[in-house]
């Protein structure tokens, strides 16, 4: 497992807890919002469509998921005030998608540049990715890599971290219009989860 | 980034710094909530690093809010049958400090306790002036505020005569992807609660009184609706300087 630094001083307050976004989220004009799987339009140079499946440990579609990334812009930037590196992007960053009968999502977007660390390493072009379903009492996370970015993958410590047999379970894989990301909540190939 | 020649880097990129807070939360494997059994990961989770996509997150802003977004009681032709109540607090951090312009989403059940979606099979009847959708952003103090009306509570099938008690579903994103918090606000004195695996799957007493709000006299508006409070809290973030990085590394 890689360190992660850890806060110095004990919160003051207990969190709240967190609860399932159970089944009805997406009632009209609910969570999923029209232009939530579209990071970026059509037209934008080098948009491709991130395609997936939700799938449960009987190996089910989960209709009722609700799916969010968040990443940096093609030069890794991000459009907010903790990137010490300064704002230099007005990128959206966000996409959230419902999962449809089939558990099926997709977003429309760029791929993100690789990521400076605190601790001096590169990350892999990534997308951070939740997931949110009934039957989940706390969001899971994980990270969507590119299959062709061999070498910015093979220094990146968080995939260093995933024991090589599971890190292919964070891979898109090529197709048609991009890419695909199946994410596999139990089984055999069970995806990576984060906690953060 | 430039290192030096221990290979440490010299000019410090420095993140804010999320503590963490597993003890709040419930397990992913309740089995009490039986569809957590095919939904919750077998294997361990992997610790993620806090960096820059971590630390990050959408601010979304009031573009994703309408006019009558926070108010439930006026977005349509005519008034939702139910109790008026006000809902309101502040959202914060475990540090105390106040998470300001930040997008609150919410969604309910009506007073009968069904909810305007397809898929529930609750024989209570719609409201045909009630969509049971709200959104607010909070303020420079990190309040919020919404107008709705209580929630009835209503069966499903996780158990023999299961009722899940009266509650407000609530979105919250924070600054950072480390923030983000989906919860549920549920009534003082709730008789429900004893058999809701969901309310019981947090185990710890104090982190469950948490998610209830309290009766708030003075935001009631008088001859009008009555009021409950409810705070959320979201992890904290100290920007913290990693001076003992020696002792971090990994090895
Ligand atoms: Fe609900």
């Amino acid at each position: 497992m890689t360190n992660s630094p850890r806060a110095r001083s004990q919160p003051t307050l207990g969190t709240t807890p967190s609860q399932t976004v159970g089944p009805f989220f997406a009632l009209p004009e609910g969570l999923p919002w029209p232009d939530g799987p579209e990071l970026v339009t059509e037209d934008t140079p080098h948009a491709f469509v991130l395609r997936g499946q939700l799938v449960d440990g009987a190996g089910d579609p989960v209709p009722d998921g609700l799916i969010e990334i968040w990443q940096a812009d093609e030069r890794g930037r991000f459009a907010h005030p903790d990137d010490p590196r300064g704002t230099t992007t007005s990128f959206r960053g966000f996409g959230r998608c419902a999962t449809d009968q089939q558990g099926r999502f997709w977003f429309r977007t760029v791929r993100p540049g690789g990521l400076p660390t605190p601790r001096g390493e590169w990350e892999a072009p990534h997308i951070d990715v939740t997931v949110l379903a009934r039957g989940m009492l706390n969001r899971l996370v994980t990270r969507i890599y590119f299959p062709d970015e061999t070498r910015a993958n093979a220094a990146d410590p968080v995939l260093e971290a995933v024991e090589e047999r599971r890190r292919k379970t964070l891979l898109a894989e090529h197709d048609d219009t991009g890419f695909r990301f199946d994410i596999r909540l139990q089984g055999d190939d069970e995806t990576v989860f984060f906690v953060l | 980034m430039a290192t030096d020649t221990n290979g440490k880097h010299t000019d410090d990129l420095v993140l804010p710094t999320y503590a963490r807070d597993d003890t709040s939360h419930p397990a992913l494997h309740t089995p009490e909530y039986r569809s957590t059994a095919l939904r919750n990961p077998q294997r361990p989770l992997h610790l993620l690093p806090q960096n820059l996509t971590e630390v990050t997150g959408p601010l979304l802003g009031h573009e994703r809010v309408g006019e009558h977004d926070h108010d439930l009681t006026v977005q349509h032709e005519g008034e939702p049958l139910g109790e008026r109540i006000v809902v309101s607090g502040r959202v914060l951090d475990s540090d105390g400090r106040p998470v300001p312009d930040t997008l609150v989403e919410v969604w309910q059940a009506n007073a009968a306790g069904r909810y305007r979606h397809s898929g529930d099979r609750h024989p209570a009847p719609l409201d045909p002036n009630f969509s049971g959708v709200g959104r607010c952003m909070t303020d420079e103090q990190g309040r919020y505020r919404f107008v709705t009306i209580k929630p009835g509570a209503y069966p499903w099938r996780n158990h023999d005569n299961a009722w899940r008690p009266a509650h407000i579903h609530f979105s919250l994103f924070g600054r950072a992807f480390t923030q983000r918090l989906i919860t549920q606000m549920y009534f003082p004195g709730d008789p429900l609660f004893f058999q809701d695996p969901i309310f019981q799957s947090v185990r710890d007493p104090k982190a469950r009184e948490r998610m209830i709000c309290r009766f708030d006299l003075d935001s009631t508006i008088p001859e009008w609706a009555l009021a409950y409070h409810f705070d959320i809290v979201l992890r904290g973030s100290r920007a913290t300087p990693f001076e003992n990085e020696d002792d971090d590394d990994d090895d």
